[in-house]
Order: structure tokens, then sequence, then C-alpha cells
């Protein structure tokens, strides 16, 4: 009887002996690192790693997947900088480095994987084989883990090209597509298990693909894959907070997008059998935006105060902020006729849509049609 | 907020607070923002003169398009967004308030009937046990409940996530908090001042003591943003805010004196970190701190943050020797200068003034490292992120300036200290452009065995000397034939037509031998008469230098590569000198650096205001969009119960939650 109540239990007894273990992981990974490099680092940054003990082990304790994934990146990262020998030649020599986990390595098999996963998705989606779709989550997966890898490697690499050097690689057009690519495929796999639905994922991963097809060009033709150092303007510890929030808001506002395209075509009975019914799209497309409308308000306020310290003023009509608004009252007047009026449908799903070329602008556009202070990548 | 409530019944009123309205200015407020982006804000005026043409400019100018986020309309479009949202709130709050707080415990059962989600049960459990145990499973699952005794059995109000209504007002009013503390920091102040006829812009070019009162601000102008510039072992008190097309001068209550100015470089020649070492001084003198300032690391002093923001340089003294390019001399003479001073200088081809705009201690240049090969597909997908940047070198310091004629009219220039080497040899290398928006073209002077532009100068004046020409021409003459076959009338042919050929080429260079060509020969033979010229011209001209050395008591020229190489470079460098403009060559022998640091100097009482706006209004998103605010009635009445739900959001959720109580209500009835 006491189980068909649903009972919530308190938040610490439902945890399990692997929750316990991975919160045991991540503190005693963390205290690690502070004893180990405390001394590089400022204040704000301790306080960062700090506070990420308690956060990555609650978020693993919200959503249990996330456990497996943290603790296969963190053990295939470390394995990788052991491989390194604390030399960069052995990028080349290592079997495992050269061919599987370096950072530009593991990079280019996350595209790959990500490239084959929309192929599956999109398979199964036409096949309606729950099992093609099935695999293809499991490369969704898969690429998110070597995704991980790379950047964490990357991170690592970049202290061996030179202690002045070394920075986390959130710090260029190249290194936050990589990231967003991994945000994106993350927030959507939380919703394919939630609603337990796959049919999503062959329109979401398009997306991703798009990024990843951006990501091989700038890389190919332009060489952006290379690790700069840092402009003195990048260097603090907001970096840290402000470019991966940001990237939760357009990660969500893509995955948005996606669906609002999904739910057009469903409502013209297009694919209408083979995708979930428009409610359930409608309902996660509300979700996504409210994610990232919250994301991209604290990821904005952070850039704001980065920028009273950088740039001597919290808002000063930069282009990038600019941009920034116009995003963030795109999604205001959305949730606004969403919330208030009530109102669902075709509309809100083209607006969703829509608001996609807003957030590529504001994200990509910006940096290739104006100047202003905020331009860390160029085309 | 779009319900019509006929105890508010003007109109006005209605529209203010309605959701149309507050959407259409959402939209608006997007696009008016969008306009200050893609027209650069805030550049000189003459730029934009030149981009738009006099007439849109001055439209243009009207509606303050130059500066849009501080122009009247737009500030007008946020002050309608600000009234929007207090009458927002000032319409809903009372209602809110009361919604937060009731159970809604006066329902009627009819009602709880007429709910779309409803669910009823048939119990053998009394009233009062029944109602015990769904109250406390519904206290279970977060909800607060009230049970109250109605006839024949228990009514169970009950509700959840009121805290999203909290989040309506945290943040709206947060918004309003933002705007207003937006507008505190905002040249509101000054507006008012400009336009009652207290303050003025200062538009003259004048040095900021003799700018008067009328366009400075007083040290206790409670928000400002301006910017200075301080060359090392100097100070300010004052600091320029750029407005329109002019500025105003904002006096300081303290006194910021630089010490030193330093650039880290990271080994491949970035700058990694601008550092400025600063002493304040107050009023009267007294030394109140010393304190180092880099960018991400400011210093509040006195309310006022200063801030690393650009440099420059700070009047770096020059030591140059200046070539006279059209004398038939190889002598150079010294000559003095100051960045950011003024020379004058006296010459044969008329007056000029020579102006020092800047110094560069360093060049990192691309010398011409291949692009494709860092971008190879292999070097990307076989895995290193190293990045090679060997084609990238700090070539030395260079140095900028401007020579004016006697009629206004300039040049700029821009000289490299130091040799480059390009295509495997030495050059000086001497940029020159008519307009900033320019790229420089190069003048390459060939450096002599002994890494000198001497001999390229003693070459290039024998060139233009006249008195020299018939012997250089002999010489040449003489050698160009077999030494058995000597026929004087031969020689002497060959002689004129050198000396003519040295002749145009003093006069114009290679344009002026090609115009000759082009007139006196026929279409036919002009190619092979243009080789021929420019062998005479380059054997000639290995004569000259064999004159010009030995007038200067010089060994005699080696007739190798390296001299052909230096003969033909001087050839192509004498040409291009006559579309050089100028009629001397500056270069750089030593320099004394003086730094300048660009400081930010900014009050913003209302930061504090916006900063708390932003945490309420990031608390106020997430209680709006993550607390789903739910109500749930259980009307119990002996052998029977009725469950209603209701919410303000119908999501999928919400119906999960619905089925969830109607199975334990099931279960507990039981």
């Amino acid at each position: 009887m006491e189980l068909a109540l649903h009972q919530p239990a308190p938040l610490l007894k439902r945890l399990s002996w692997f929750d316990w273990l991975f919160a045991v992981i991540i503190a005693s990974s963390g205290l690690f690192a502070l004893s180990r490099f405390g001394e590089f680092m400022d204040p704000y940054e301790k306080g960062i790693l700090l506070a990420a003990i308690p956060a990555l082990a609650v978020f693993g304790w919200f959503w249990k997947s996330f456990r497996p994934l943290f603790i296969i990146v963190g053990a295939v990262s470390l394995f990788a900088i052991s491989q390194y020998h604390g030399n960069l030649a052995r990028m080349d020599e290592a079997f495992f480095l050269k061919y599987l986990i370096s950072s530009q390595a593991a990079i280019m098999w996350m595209c790959a994987l990500f490239g084959l996963a929309t192929l599956t998705y999109w398979i199964g989606l036409l096949a309606r084989s729950e099992f093609t779709m099935k695999t293809a989550t499991a490369m969704t997966w898969s690429a998110v883990a070597l995704g991980f890898i790379g950047l964490m490697v990357r991170w690592y690499e970049s202290y061996l090209i030179g202690t002045d050097v070394g920075h986390i690689p959130v710090s260029n057009l190249y290194e936050v597509f990589v990231l967003f690519c991994l945000i994106t495929a993350m927030l959507y796999l939380y919703y394919e298990a939630r609603y337990q639905t796959r049919q999503m994922g062959a329109f979401v991963l398009l997306v991703i693909s798009a990024a990843v097809g951006f990501i091989l060009w700038y890389a190919l033709d332009r060489g952006a894959h290379e690790i700069q150092p840092l402009v003195p303007a990048l260097k603090s510890w907001w970096m840290k907070l402000h470019v991966p929030a940001n990237f939760i808001g357009y990660g969500s506002f893509s995955i948005s997008a996606m669906l609002g395209a999904a739910y057009l075509l469903a409502q013209r009975g297009i694919l209408a059998s083979r995708l979930p019914k428009l409610e359930v799209i409608d309902d996660i497309m509300y979700k996504s935006i409210a994610i990232g409308f919250a994301f991209f308000t604290i990821a904005t306020i952070l850039g704001a105060m980065w920028a009273a310290e950088a740039w001597g003023g919290y808002w000063s009509w930069d282009p990038k902020e600019t941009w920034a608004l116009i995003v963030w009252l795109n999604y205001a007047a959305w949730l606004h006729i969403r919330l208030v009026k009530g109102l669902r449908g075709p509309m809100l799903a083209w607006w969703a849509l829509g608001g996609l070329l807003v957030t590529t602008f504001a994200f990509l556009g910006v940096n290739m049609f104006l100047s202003g202070l905020h331009s860390y990548g160029t085309l | 907020m779009n319900s019509t409530s006929p105890s508010f019944g003007k109109s006005v009123f209605e529209l203010l607070s309605s959701m149309r309205f507050a959407i259409s200015l959402l939209s608006i407020l997007a696009v008016a923002s969008i306009i200050g982006t893609v027209l650069k804000q805030a550049e000189p005026y003459n730029n934009y003169i030149i981009q738009f043409g006099p007439f849109w400019f001055e439209a243009y100018e009207k509606l303050g398009l130059y500066d849009v986020y501080h122009a009247a309309w737009f500030l007008v479009i946020l002050t309608f967004l600000v009234v929007s949202t207090t009458v927002c709130i000032y319409r809903n709050a009372p209602n809110f308030a009361r919604e937060m707080k009731s159970f809604r415990e006066h329902v009627s059962e009819q009602s709880l009937n007429a709910f779309k989600h409803k669910h009823e049960v048939v119990t053998s459990q009394t009233p009062e046990v029944l109602a015990a145990s769904v109250q406390h499973y519904l206290e279970g699952q977060g909800y607060k409940v009230k049970n109250l005794p109605r006839e024949e059995g228990v009514l169970l109000a009950a509700k959840a996530g009121s805290w999203n209504r909290l989040g309506y007002f945290l943040a709206h009013s947060a918004i309003v908090m933002i705007c207003i503390g937006g507008l505190i920091d905002g040249n509101l102040v000054f507006k008012v001042q400009q336009l009652l006829g207290y303050k003025k812009i200062e538009t003259r070019d004048i040095p900021q003591s003799q700018v008067p009162a009328i366009s400075r601000l007083s040290p206790s102008n409670p928000s400002f943003r301006g910017s200075v510039q301080i060359p090392e072992g100097s100070s300010a008190d004052v600091v320029f805010l750029n407005v329109a097309d002019g500025y105003l001068v904002q006096d300081l209550p303290f006194t910021v004196a630089l010490k030193q100015f330093r650039i880290e470089h990271y080994t491949t020649g970035q700058p990694k970190n601008f550092e400025s070492d600063l002493e304040i001084f107050d009023r009267s003198g007294k030394k109140i701190r010393d304190a180092t300032i880099a960018v991400n690391h400011p210093l509040i002093q006195d309310g006022i943050a200063i801030y690393q923001a650009s440099f420059a340089d700070g009047g770096t003294r020059l030591s140059l020797r200046g070539w006279n390019l059209f004398a038939p001399t190889a002598s150079p003479f010294p000559i003095d200068g100051t960045v950011h001073q003024n020379a004058a200088l006296t010459s044969e081809a008329g007056d000029y003034t020579l102006e020092f705009t800047d110094f560069r201690p360093f060049n990192i240049e691309n010398m011409g490292g291949d692009a494709a090969e860092s971008g190879s597909t292999m070097s990307v997908l076989g895995g290193s992120p190293i990045s090679d940047k060997k084609h990238l070198r700090n070539v030395g310091p260079s140095f900028q300036y401007k020579l004016r004629d006697s009629r206004g009219q300039a040049h700029e220039f821009s000289n490299y200290m130091l040799p480059l080497e390009l295509d495997g040899r030495w050059y000086m290398m001497s940029g020159v452009r008519d307009a900033p928006n320019e790229a420089f073209r190069y003048m390459r002077m060939p450096l002599d065995a002994d890494g000198n532009i001497e001999t390229f100068m003693r070459l290039r004046g024998a060139l233009l000397n006249p008195a020299w020409r018939h012997e250089i021409a002999a010489n040449f003459a003489h050698q160009a034939l077999p030494q058995n076959a000597s026929d004087p009338q031969i020689e002497g042919k060959l002689t004129n037509s050198a000396a003519q050929v040295l002749a145009l080429f003093a006069k114009g260079g290679f344009q002026t031998l090609g115009q000759f060509i082009e007139t006196n020969v026929p279409a036919a033979e002009r190619e092979k008469a243009a080789g021929t010229y420019l062998r005479i011209l380059e054997l000639a001209a290995y004569e000259a230098l064999r004159i010009a050395n030995r007038q200067a008591h010089l060994p005699e020229p080696k007739p190798d590569d390296a001299t052909g190489w230096l003969v033909r470079d001087t050839l192509n460098s004498v040409s291009d000198m006559f579309v050089y403009g100028a009629p001397i060559y500056l270069q750089l022998m030593h320099y004394d650096e003086v730094k300048a640091s660009g400081l930010q100097l900014t009050r913003s009482p209302g930061k504090n205001v916006v900063y708390l706006g932003s945490f309420l209004l990031t608390l106020g998103v997430f209680f709006m969009l993550f607390v789903r605010e739910r109500r749930v009635w259980l009307r119990i009445k002996p052998g029977h119960a009725l469950l209603a739900m209701s919410s303000a959001k119908h999501t999928i959720d919400f119906e999960k939650e619905f089925t969830q109580h109607a199975q334990a209500l099931d279960t507990l009835a039981k």
C-alpha cells in the first residue's frame, strides 16, 4: 500500500550505495585537485572547485545516468594524461593517444559518432525500429563521453604547451562549439530518458550535426583547432561560469527549435505516426525553453558582472551584449504568451523555430558580421 | 494580466497593463536594439558623413542613430517598459498576494463537480479517518493542507507551489529595479543639464586646462564613465567623456600618476598581460596609495573604479637619420623627434611638417608561413592542436609619421628600424599610404654586404647625379664592347644611348623609360627595346657604383651575384622613390621609449541596484518556471469522496500528478 502512494522518502534515504560512491569519488577527486593545484588558484577558482563538488554530486543523484558518464570520462581522461608522460610529442607516438584519446582524436571521434547517430536515429525513425534507435542513443552517449574526454585532455595539453598558456577549453569559437554539441546532446538525452521516447533524436541530432559540420570546416579550413593562449581580457575565473551557463541556454533553445520543426511537420501529418504525440513535443519544447531561459538569464547576468570587471561597465551596449538582450527578450515574449495567454500550437512552434535564427545570430553572426569588445572567435 | 476588471476602468491603465502592450514593448525594444549593433555607435562624425553623405547624415543624427541607446526615443521605450511592468505589478499584486495565502476553502461542492480534473470514490471509512490519511499523504507530497469541517463530513483544501506567484513579483520588480539602476548610471543628469543650457559639449581640440566650466563636470558628479591616457611619469586629475561629436571634462577627486606601464608577452609574441603601476594622490598632493592594476583587476578609489583599458605611445624620443632622396649625394643629416609632436623640415622641394604619430617596440608579422600547411586534413584528424607559429616573427620596432606639405597634403609613413628578410635578401622597409583605411605600400631598400643602406644610397646618388652621367655612360660603353674590336664611332653611339637611358631613369624611373619607349619605338619592337634598355641600365648602374666607390675611397665592388642583386634592387627602389611621396627617408637609429596607459574611470552608483535586481530576477525566473502552483480539494461525505485538482498550467506533469493523486485516493479509501 505504501508503494502505491508514491510517498517520497527523504532525499538522503533514497540514495543507493552507488550514489554515495559517486559523491565520494567526486569529493575526493575535487579535494585532491585542491591540495595538489591549490597554490596556483586564486580564491575564486578554489571556490568554484569546491562548489562544483556538491553541485556535481547532486546533479548525479538527480540524473542517474550522469554518474557513469562522469566516472568514465574521468577515468579515460586520467588514462590519457598518464600516457603523455608530460611530453606533448607522445601525442603522435602513443597508440591510444594518436588514434583515440588525444584531444583532437577524441573530438574527431565525437564528430563521427554524432554524424552516425543522426543517421541512425533517422533510419530508426523511418523504419520504426526501436532497436536501431537504441543503437543511436548508445552512439550519442559515446559521442558525449568522447567529446568530454577530448575537452579534458585538451585542457591538460594546453598546460603542456606552457604553464602560462594553460586554460579551460571554453575560450574560443572552436572549443565552445564542441561544448555546444555536448550540452545539447546531454539535454536531449535527459529528455529522451524522462519521456521514454527516442523519436525526437532524429530532429535534435540534426542541429548537433550542423554544429559538427561547422567544427570540421572550422578546423580543416581555418586551423581553428589550434590551442591559443588567452588574451588578457579572458584571463578570469568568470569564464568558467559565464560560458557554460550560456551554452546551456543556446543548447536548450536549439532543442526547442528542432522540436518546433518536428511539431509543425507532425501537425501537417508528416511523420505524424512516427513522432510522439503533439502534447509531448509541445511539453518538451516548453521545458527546454524554460531551462534555456533560466540559464541564459544567469549567463547574461554573469556576463554583465564580468564586463563590469574587465571592460569597466556592466552594460556597454556592445553588439554581443545587445544581441544577448534581444535573444532574452525574444524568449521572454515567448514565455509570456505561453504562460499568461496559455497559447499553444503552431504559432509558438514557428516562434521557437524562428528563435533559432536569433540565437544563431547572437552566437555566431555577431562574431562574423559585427565588431565589438566580445570578439573572441572570428571566422 | 489580460483579464478585464471593471473596478479599474481607465483605458490607459488597461492598455499599459495589457499583455499585448507588454509583448509589443518587448518586440519594439528588441528591434530598436538591433539598430545600434548594425550601425557602429559613437564613431567620429566625419566617418558618418563619408558613409552616408550630408543629407542622410543629418537625418540620422536627428534620429539619434549614432548613439541609439541614449537617444530620447529609446529612453521613452524603456520608460514605457518600466511603467507597464509597474502597472502590471500594481494591478496583480493584491490578487496574487491573496492567492498565495488563500486555500480557496469556500469552494462549493457544485463547483468542484464542474472541475475538469475530478475523481470520485466510494469509501467505507469515516470522513475523519479518510481525511487524516489523505492529509498525511498530501503533506508527504509537499502540499499545505487545511482540514475544514463541513456539513456531513470534511473538506480538505490543499495547495502547493505558491512561490510561483512570489516568482512573478520578484522577476517583474527586478526588471523595474534593473532599468532604474541603469538609468542612474546613464547620462540622464547631463542630458537634462544640456537641455536646460547649463552644460555644453566641447568640440575644440584644446588643452583640458582651457576647457571652460560649462563643459566640465564636478568631482561630485554621481555617475560617469570616462577615459584618459597617461604617459609614464605623468599624472592626470581629469577624465574625458565622449559625447556625440565632442567631449566633456570630468574633474576627479584625486590625481592618478602612472609610474610604469608593462606588457608581458607569451613566447609566441601574443600579449599576455597589461599592467600599470599607479600612484594616487589627493587634491592637496598627499599620496594616498600605490596600486597596480591589470585587465580584469581594477582598483576602487573613492567609489571610482580605475580600469586598465588600453595603451599607446606616450611620447617616445626618436633619433633619426634623414636621407635626402633626390639629392645627388649620399650623406644623411641627423634629426630628432618625439611621438605626438611635430617637427619642421625645410628642403629644396619645399617646406614640410613632420608629425610623429606612433612608435611600436614590437611588430609580430607573418613572414610567409604557409597557412595551408597547418590546415591539412591529416594534421587536423591526426591530432595535433599545437600551433606551429614558426612563420610569426617579431620584426622589431617601427615608427609612424605623417609628412605634410605646405598645402596641407599629407602622406603617412611607417618605417621599420631593423631590416627584413624577403626572398632571401635583406632590405630596409618603408611603408607609405595616402589614407588611413589603405594598406601600406612598401619601398624596400637593399642592404650591402655590411648590412647597411650606405651602398644603396651611394649608388642612388650616383645615378641621380647629372655631372657623372657622361663618365658612367662612357665606362659602360667601353666595358660593353669587346676589347679587340673597339670602334670609337660605335662606342660614342653607345655612350650617348646609355647617357640618355640614365637621364630618363633619373627623371622618373622605369615609368619615364616606359613612356619614352612607347612614344619613340614602334609597337612590334617595344619588348625588345625594353629588354635592351634594362640591360644597359643595369650594366651602367654597375659602372656608376664603381665610380661612386672610387670617389668615396672605397674598394671596387665585387662582380658577383650579390652585387648584381644589389644593383637590380637599387634600380627598383629608386624607381619606386618617384611615387614614394616624400623627398626624404627617415631611418630610425635610437629610441627612448615612453609608454602611456589608457585608463577608464567609472563611478556607477546604480550598479548595486542592478545587481540586486539581477539576483531577484534569477530567483523570480526559477520560481516562475520551475515551481508549479497546484491546488487539491477533497470533499468527504460518509461513504463518498470527491477529489478535484486545479492549476494555472495544464501540463503533462499536471495530468500525471492528478492520476497519481486519484490512484492514491483509491488506495486510501478502500
